[in-house]
């Protein structure tokens, strides 16, 4: 058995996954962390656990704008709007 | 939006369509109101910040030329807006701070559970499981998002920046680089760093029992 397949280690692994993920890795380097994955049960899990977490920060909610708010920006629209008219 | 989608949007805001406003404040106000958070101290000075940003934004919209995407321009005036705010009003958060957080040399995972020597070192010693069996429910609850919250709450300023934008937001790298000012490198180690937190606490909740199923 052997721990450092394809020369990256689990622990160098995990510091990869934003780069992997992004598509922004090196062509051999990318070949070298997919042949770990392959063999390799806990960075499998690992990966897979990332992803899960960027898809739930992306499931959080953004928020309505509270209507005061709203209506306080619409009014300095329409003033700047009106100022521009008469400009 | 696309560049077209661009055009028109500014093109409306210049003749003064009320409606087009509306619509680009309910997209874009909550989400920099999150940024806005990782540069000022209290949730009222950035509040004040984002007010000045759309303020910023029509006093600024004969000058926008289509060389950046809108939103990565109003993304911009917020970032401006902030930190000469954050700066003025002496916030918490050092000025160094606004390039990087410091701890971004820490491993993504706790040394302890990789094996530390021999032929093994390196390897895992306490892998992390699969969420595979985990209900999507429960991955999903408010509970669980709430958690998530907390996490890029905690995290150092520009981490949640980073986070905010790539992750809650969806722009990509290079669009959070423009806004935030940092290189693509530079951006990515942030990210990842602002993840692997997010992750780990994740790991932790969701390893604990679901409350009310004992345990």
């Amino acid at each position: 058995m052997t721990f450092r397949r394809h020369g990256l280690t689990c622990q160098q692994v995990v510091e990869l996954v934003t780069e992997y993920l992004d598509g922004v890795m090196e062509p051999r380097r990318r070949a070298r962390f997919e042949a770990h994955l392959d063999g390799c049960d806990g960075c499998t899990a690992y990966l897979e656990q990332f992803r899960s977490t960027v898809a739930v920060i992306g499931r959080l909610d953004v928020g309505d704008v509270p209507a005061p708010v709203m209506s306080e920006l619409l009014s300095a629209f329409r003033n700047w709007s009106d100022d521009r008219d008469g400009a | 939006m696309t560049p077209d989608e661009d055009v028109a949007l500014v093109e409306a805001l210049r003749r003064g369509d009320e409606k087009a406003f509306a619509a680009l404040v309910d997209r874009y106000h909550s989400s920099l109101l999150r940024l806005a958070m990782s540069y000022v101290a209290t949730r009222e000075q950035a509040e004040d910040v984002v007010q000045e940003t759309w303020l910023g934004v029509l006093n600024g919209i004969d000058r926008f030329e289509g060389r950046s995407s809108l939103k990565t321009w109003i993304f911009r005036i917020l970032v401006n807006r902030a930190k000469t705010k954050g700066v003025r009003e002496r916030r918490s958060v050092p000025f160094s701070s606004l390039e990087g957080d410091g701890d971004e040399n820490q491993p993504s995972v706790d040394a302890s559970r990789f094996q530390e020597g021999g032929r093994s070192a390196g390897a895992w010693s306490a892998p992390p499981e699969s969420w595979e069996g985990i209900p999507e429910d429960r991955l999903l609850s408010g509970e669980t998002r709430m958690v998530v919250e907390e996490a890029i709450a905690l995290l150092p300023a520009m981490q949640r920046a980073v986070i905010t934008l790539r992750d809650v937001r969806g722009f990509t790298a290079q669009e959070a680089c423009d806004v935030l000012g940092l290189t693509e490198a530079n951006q990515r180690v942030l990210l990842h760093r602002a993840r692997s937190k997010v992750r780990a606490r994740l790991e932790e909740y969701l390893s604990a029992e679901p409350a009310g199923v004992g345990g």
